[in-house]
């Protein structure tokens, strides 16, 4: 018995005449960290986006866990307020970092959101900067407040778009520990996409490839790097796909 | 006469008040959800809209006075229907009228190019985050609130010096629709230039006193 939270069943997503996804099926199981490859524009974004039911998908069946099936229009705010994503390029706030990590507590009303902030921050390693501005921090700094926002409001599922591209290995490897340690502790499911196939195999419970927007392969990790059923996710992984 | 708080004077300064504090808020309001609407979606027709704003952002005042009391005369087709809900002529409302029709165009046009101006992922990662649309809109409306401020700003700046529409609408009848432009004009025809130009100090003031509590509503917005 399978303990799914997402599946997916012949899943597409078009954009006017242009189909730029479609997924026969997948599923997702609670608590793992499921990783995502590909080339650009092999429509994993697009993908996210339909887990974190900011678009519908145009045709096929999305269910999440037992509370919900997608039919077209938009998941309840209940529902989406139990996942969200950390964007590749994420958009902080005009005000401090308590105020953009406190953003999503005060939109659901909590009555801890002082304690939960700086409980977060702490995690992250930006205790000192929670009075500062946002807008005047690096970039790593900037990426680890986006992932304490997201933290802060404990999803079930933590969607996660090309976290730790453009930056420094030091930060790269603090945001993989943390990410690491939420899924250790509080059993977090994460969706990582990513373009760098040595992240997805350092925290990845299985990996999919997803080429010109079609899943190629699902596999667990070890099958994926080291025994791959298909000749063009053994390529991937060599590094000989161009693009 | 400022000293002494003149009784005529300070009839004049609250009429001017009143007429552009409500012109304004009702500016306010259609203006900046209007242009909140236009700056965040994309519909058929979206570009027509915005010329019509662009428009209207550069209505000449005595225009819109002229096609106001064309409206609301006795024999306009607004005017001809009597009924309690549609100001009469030389009436404060009608002065309002004509006010709100200069204003909520600029508020509503500076409203739109400052949400156009926030980052377009921010709505999409607010809402990531479990924002309600309503939650996202204000989210985008706080980012861009130097840009709303200024829209209310200039809307204010292009009601409280306005002369044509308002003398043409309220007819500038004393201890009723006098405003402080009007009673300039007036007293500058009588000849009574310092009496004219107290009342300018007083307009200059009154305009200074408004951007200050909107440069402080603005916030830290303005720091570096």
């Amino acid at each position: 018995m399978t303990d799914a939270v997402y599946r997916l069943k012949k899943v597409s997503k078009a954009y006017g005449p242009r189909e730029v996804l479609y997924v026969d099926f997948l599923e997702i199981q609670r608590g793992e960290v499921f990783g995502i490859v590909g080339p650009s524009g092999a429509g994993k974004s697009t993908l996210l986006r339909l887990l974190d039911f900011l678009e519908p998908p145009t045709s096929g069946q999305l269910h999440f866990t037992d509370c919900y099936s997608s039919n077209g229009s938009r998941a309840p705010l209940d529902v989406r307020r139990r996942v969200t994503t950390v964007f590749q390029r994420s958009v902080l706030l005009n005000t401090s970092v308590y105020g953009n990590v406190a953003y999503g507590l005060k939109i659901r009303g909590d009555k801890e959101i002082q304690r939960k902030v700086k409980g977060v921050l702490e995690q992250v390693g930006l205790s000192d900067l929670i009075r500062d501005r946002a807008r005047f921090l690096s970039g790593g700094e900037a990426q680890r407040v986006a992932l304490a926002r997201a933290m802060v409001i404990e999803p079930e599922v933590l969607l996660l778009d090309e976290p730790t591209a453009n930056l420094d290995p030091y930060n790269v490897g603090l945001i993989e520990d943390i990410v690491t340690d939420l899924n250790r502790e509080r059993d977090t499911t994460i969706v990582l996409v990513t373009h760098n196939v040595f992240q997805a195999k350092r925290l990845a419970h299985r990996v999919a490839l997803l080429l010109e927007g079609k899943v190629v392969e699902v596999a667990p990790v070890q099958d994926f790097f080291e025994a791959p059923r298909d000749s063009r996710t053994a390529a991937f992984v060599r590094g000989e796909m161009v693009y | 006469m400022i000293i002494t708080r003149d009784p005529a004077l300070m009839q004049i300064v609250a009429v001017s008040l009143r007429v552009t504090g409500t012109a304004l808020l009702f500016s306010t309001l259609v203006g900046i959800p209007l242009g909140s609407w236009l700056g965040l979606t994309r519909f058929l027709g979206r570009r027509l809209v915005i010329a019509l704003l662009y428009t209207g952002m550069g209505f000449p005042p005595v225009v819109v006075g002229l096609s106001v009391y064309l409206m609301l005369s006795r024999s306009g087709p607004l005017g001809s229907l009597e009924l309690s809900l549609i100001p009469r002529l030389f009436t404060i409302n009608a002065m309002v009228v004509a006010q709100v029709i200069i204003s909520f165009p600029l508020v509503a046009g500076f409203t739109m190019a400052a949400v156009m101006g926030v980052d377009p992922n921010l709505r999409q990662q607010v809402i990531s985050l479990g924002a309600t649309n309503w939650q996202a809109t204000l989210a985008v409306l706080l980012e861009a609130r130097l840009g709303v401020i200024v829209s209310i700003i200039a809307g204010f700046g292009s009601i409280i010096s306005e002369v044509g529409a308002v003398m043409m609408v309220g007819g500038n009848i004393e201890s009723a629709t006098r405003v402080l432009t009007t009673a300039i004009v007036l007293e500058t025809r009588k000849g009574n230039f310092d009496l004219a130009m107290a009342l300018g100090v007083i307009l200059l003031g009154l305009s200074f006193l408004a951007n200050v509590i909107m440069l402080r509503l603005q916030g830290r917005s303005f720091e570096p």
